[in-house]
Formats: C-alpha cells, sequence, structure tokens
C-alpha cells in the first residue's frame, strides 16, 4: 500500500522559501495571507521572504486569453529572478493559478529548453534580468500539510464537536489548477486529493468524500469576469452544493482563494435568487481557506484573520470548535472604532 | 491541410496540446462548459485534427471557442494525454489575431476582458485588487464586500496588510519601477501588440 501511495506524494522543501502573493487572496482573504507567514516564522520557525518588488504572475489574463504565453513566461521568469536576487531556490506561490501557471512553465522549458533560452532572451531585452528555475515550488498547503503534526502540539484546539463529542465533518476542494494540470504535482495526484483532507485528519476532523468533489468551484475566468457570463460560474458551483448538501458537513475548506470566494458568495446569491440555502437552518454552509483553520485553531483572534470578511458567518462554527471571539470586534477597523455594520441579506441568515 | 492549421502550429503550445484525438469523448464527459453550453471539445479536437481551412476558420468566427471554463479537467482525464483547454487557448490566440473574434458575440468580449485585465496588470501590477471591484458592477458579492469595500482603509491593517502602502505586504503599491519593467516584457514579447489587434479593430 505504502508502496503505491508514495507515488501520489510530492517533493516539499523544508526551509528558505520565497513567497509570491496572490492577485485574489490578497484581494479577498489577505488576512489569510498573514496568517501564512506568521505560522511559518512563529511557530515553525522557517525562513520565508516576502519580496517587495513582485507582481502579477499574469494568471487569470493568460487563461483569460488576453496575455499570451510568451509573455507569461517571461514575466514568471522575472519573479524567478527576483527569488535568485534574494538567494532562494524554493518558489511558493500564494494562488492555486499562480502554481498552475508556474507548473505549465517550467514543463514546457523542460520539455522544449530553446523555449527556455527564448525567455532568457526576452528577460534580458526587457528587463536586463537573468534568473534560474526553481529546485522546487511548492503551493503554501503543501508546506502546511507537510509540518501539520508539527502544528498539532501547537494548536489550542482540535476539530471535534464540543457539544457532541464527535469530529466536525468537512468537505473540502483543492481547485482545479492544483492537479488537474500535473497531477503528479499535488499531493495524492488529482484521483486522491488529500492536501486539505490530510490537514483534516491530522487536527481530528472526519473528510466527507462527496461526488462533487473535483467538479470546478465555476470560477472559468472569462466566465465569471465578464457579467453577463456568470451563469456558467454559479450553476457549476451549484452542482457542488447541491452534491455536498445530503451529508450536512460543518463547513468547507479551500485551497484555492478564487474558490473559497465563489463558494462562499455564491451561497448569498443562490439564497437570495431562489431562497435555498444548503444546511439545515438557513445560514449556509461556512467556507475557510487553510490559512483561516490552521490560524483558527492555533488560537488567532477570528477577526485578525479576517473571517469577518466572510457572507457565510462563521460564529456557529466557531461556537462548536470552542473557539472564543468577541462579536463587538468583528467590525471594528485597526484603530478599534466601530465601522457600522453590513447590510443584512434578504435570505441568508446572518 | 491548409494555412490556418500552419497558422496554429506556430503556437509553442499547439503539439501538446493535440497530440492523437481518438474521438472517446472523455473530455466532453467530465466537461463544466459541456454542461452550461452547447459545447463539445470532443468536436473541437476533431476539427483540428482534420485540419480542414473552411472548418477552421468557420471554429474560430463562433461562439463555441469561447464556452470553456479553462478549469483544465479534460487535461487528467484524456486517455490519450491531449490538453483540449490548452488546444482552445491556442484557437482563441488566432481568433483574435486574425481578427475572427468579432463575429461572436462571445469573443468580441474579449475587447473588455483585454483593457479590464490588462489595464490592471500594467497600471498596477495586480490582475484583480480589491479597489477595482466595485460592488455595483459585482452585486453577487454581496452586503459584507460592500461594508469591506466602503472600510478598507480601516480594515486592510487589522488584517496585516499594507493596503497602498510602501515595501512588502498584501495590497502595497507596487514600486514604478517594478510596472516599468513589466510593461517592457509586454512590449517584446507580443502582449502589446495582442492588446492593439483586439482593442483597435
Amino acid at each position: 500500500m505504502s508502496r503505491y501511495w508514495n507515488e501520489y506524494q510530492k517533493a516539499i522543501a523544508d526551509d528558505h522559501y520565497f513567497y509570491e502573493r496572490s492577485c485574489i487572496r490578497q484581494t479577498f482573504f489577505p488576512g489569510s495571507e498573514a496568517a501564512f507567514l506568521k505560522i511559518l516564522r512563529e511557530e515553525l520557525g522557517k525562513d520565508i521572504c516576502d519580496n517587495p518588488h513582485q507582481h502579477t504572475c499574469t494568471g487569470i489574463g493568460y487563461h483569460s486569453d488576453v496575455v499570451p504565453f510568451e509573455t507569461t513566461m517571461t514575466v514568471v521568469a522575472r519573479l524567478f529572478s527576483l527569488m535568485k536576487e534574494c538567494g532562494h531556490k524554493n518558489y511558493v506561490p500564494s494562488c492555486v493559478t499562480s502554481f498552475g501557471v508556474f507548473t505549465e512553465v517550467m514543463a514546457k522549458w523542460k520539455e522544449n529548453p530553446a523555449l527556455k533560452e527564448q525567455a532568457r532572451q526576452y528577460l534580458w531585452e526587457a528587463c536586463k534580468r537573468e534568473f534560474e528555475v526553481p529546485e522546487n515550488v511548492a503551493h503554501p498547503s503543501d508546506i502546511i500539510y507537510k509540518f501539520r503534526f508539527d502544528l498539532k502540539p501547537k494548536m489550542r484546539f482540535q476539530l471535534v464537536n464540543r457539544f457532541t463529542g464527535k469530529p466536525l465533518r468537512v468537505v473540502e476542494h483543492i481547485g482545479c489548477h492544483y492537479a488537474k494540470i500535473f497531477p503528479e504535482q499535488g499531493v495524492g495526484n488529482a484521483e486522491f486529493p488529500y492536501v486539505l483532507a490530510g490537514m483534516i485528519e491530522a487536527w481530528g476532523g472526519e473528510v466527507i468524500d462527496y461526488p462533487e468533489r473535483r467538479h470546478c468551484c465555476g470560477f472559468g475566468f472569462r466566465q465569471y469576469l465578464v457579467q453577463e457570463n456568470r451563469g456558467y460560474s454559479i450553476a457549476n458551483t451549484k452542482k457542488k452544493f447541491e452534491s455536498m448538501e445530503p451529508y450536512e458537513p460543518d463547513f468547507i475548506l479551500t485551497n484555492c482563494p478564487g474558490c473559497s470566494m465563489f463558494l462562499d458568495k455564491w451561497q448569498y446569491t443562490i439564497a437570495e435568487m431562489e431562497h435555498k440555502t444548503f444546511d439545515q437552518h438557513g445560514y449556509g454552509i461556512p467556507v475557510l481557506t487553510y490559512e483561516e483553520l490552521t490560524g483558527l485553531l492555533l488560537g488567532y483572534d477570528p477577526w485578525s484573520l479576517g473571517l469577518q470578511l466572510h457572507q457565510v458567518q462563521v460564529e456557529r462554527l466557531l461556537d462548536k470548535i470552542g473557539i472564543a471571539y468577541n462579536p463587538r470586534e468583528k467590525y471594528t477597523g485597526v484603530d478599534g472604532k466601530m465601522l457600522g455594520m453590513p447590510s443584512k441579506p434578504e435570505c441568508l441568515m446572518v | 491541410m491548409g494555412y490556418l492549421i500552419d497558422y496554429l502550429k506556430q503556437d509553442v503550445r499547439f503539439e501538446e496540446s493535440l497530440k492523437a484525438c481518438m474521438n472517446c469523448g472523455m473530455c466532453t464527459a467530465v466537461c463544466p462548459a459541456a454542461e452550461f453550453y452547447e459545447y463539445d471539445p470532443r468536436r473541437i479536437c476533431d476539427a483540428v485534427q482534420r485540419g480542414d481551412d473552411d472548418t477552421l476558420e468557420r471554429l474560430l468566427k463562433e461562439d463555441t471557442i469561447w464556452y470553456c471554463g479553462q478549469c483544465m479537467s479534460c487535461k487528467t482525464r484524456c486517455p490519450r494525454g491531449n490538453v483540449p483547454g490548452e488546444l482552445i487557448s491556442v484557437l482563441r490566440r488566432a481568433s483574435q489575431e486574425l481578427g475572427y473574434f468579432h463575429q461572436s458575440e462571445k469573443g468580441e468580449q474579449q475587447k473588455q476582458l483585454m483593457k479590464t485585465l490588462q489595464g490592471n496588470i500594467l497600471e498596477i501590477g495586480y490582475c484583480v485588487y480589491p479597489d477595482r471591484v466595485d460592488p455595483d458592477y459585482h452585486p453577487e458579492q454581496g452586503p459584507v464586500w460592500q461594508w469591506y469595500h466602503r472600510n478598507i482603509a480601516a480594515v486592510a491593517p487589522k488584517l496585516g496588510a499594507n493596503y497602498h502602502g510602501q515595501g512588502a505586504g498584501a495590497l502595497r503599491d507596487i514600486p514604478q519601477e517594478d510596472l516599468d519593467e513589466v510593461r517592457r516584457i509586454f512590449e517584446v514579447t507580443g502582449g502589446m501588440e495582442l492588446k492593439k489587434k483586439v482593442c483597435d479593430e
């Protein structure tokens, strides 16, 4: 068994990482990026570089077909040159789309060395820069997965329902570009997704293997970005909700920032459009990023992690885990001043 | 074989995206776009494989090639190692470069996408940034997004972000010298040229 399972493992560097921020994660979940860096530096004692000169990988533009491949690979080459300047060899892109872009570019360079030379020439002509290909590319969730048992003793909470004593029931979604493009780059491959499942099991929860676990979250790039096309996006997300609903999950755990946002926000939209929620009480199914989950179990404050930015409210989940929170601090700014409340949806309960 | 198939083959991604399709239809079975639209990636692979100029020209002018959501589920499942989603990207590029995209409603949407996304990348260095996710154009984001959008300057620092700040951190302003280098990459590698073709025609 272990021999076969080895085929579904990937190499994940131990230390000395170059972090690349995600356009979508920092837009919708900035607290998750801060939490990841804090966990690595303060809980695990790792070295991770957050370079101020980094920028988008162009991934959303590339998959919306407004950025040619040659441009994307040269932008990637510039990011690799920043890593080289920092003296690092292990690249950690915060976004699953970026992760897919980097693995695609590196695979193409491997298949076609002339293309890598072309990228060198383009980068030199445009920026007078040189780059080196990383020795290791890992998604941040890979790193949390790798050190999940090191983090466990530091955790104040477990994924156990304190009212029933039973493991919390969790559905997970790893995001298409994590392992569908290059399955060997994902823990557990595209067939046996384990990067999030490994965290859930290690920290006391139960993973629910629902039928549409591997279905797309519905982003579809141009299918969401163009307003007229959004029916595609919400219809595909709804298919996932309908598939997970009978299992009554306590929450959804996500790998990709885009998926996290869609699985959260489309629950609101579906509730307002069709008066339908996918839990029994009308509140919806809470959605957490893996950084938020790790931070919560380590005892970080929910409102510093950014859980107030979720449309599906998380308090009922926090109550089940036994995490204390101050409701009066939820909608305050950095100076502690109350900023007013978001308006209430008509159908989705908050 | 004709002019258009030779044109498609100039794209460095073409060879890996379509090696030899046996028309099994696995890609269509697993495709989220095929569930939502009248869309069949198997037929597209078949059409490209035949290489007939008239068929390809029709394809490049139709809505069909714009239905794919680029999830790449087809890549995982194809028993022959083809990548229909990548082939779509090759076709979309050709459709834009040859000016055929104007002839379909979905293709014409590239103008808007090009202006928005390339605009974001070149002006601020991000594909997406909260200031540019306007709640009026994104009602699906809901009231919490409206609240955050209104109060971001006070909330972002509480979450450890460096909103419009200098130096490292989430949501920082990217230095002009870095934006200049990204722009230069777009000029040298054909990114600007593609935008010109799509937006100026």
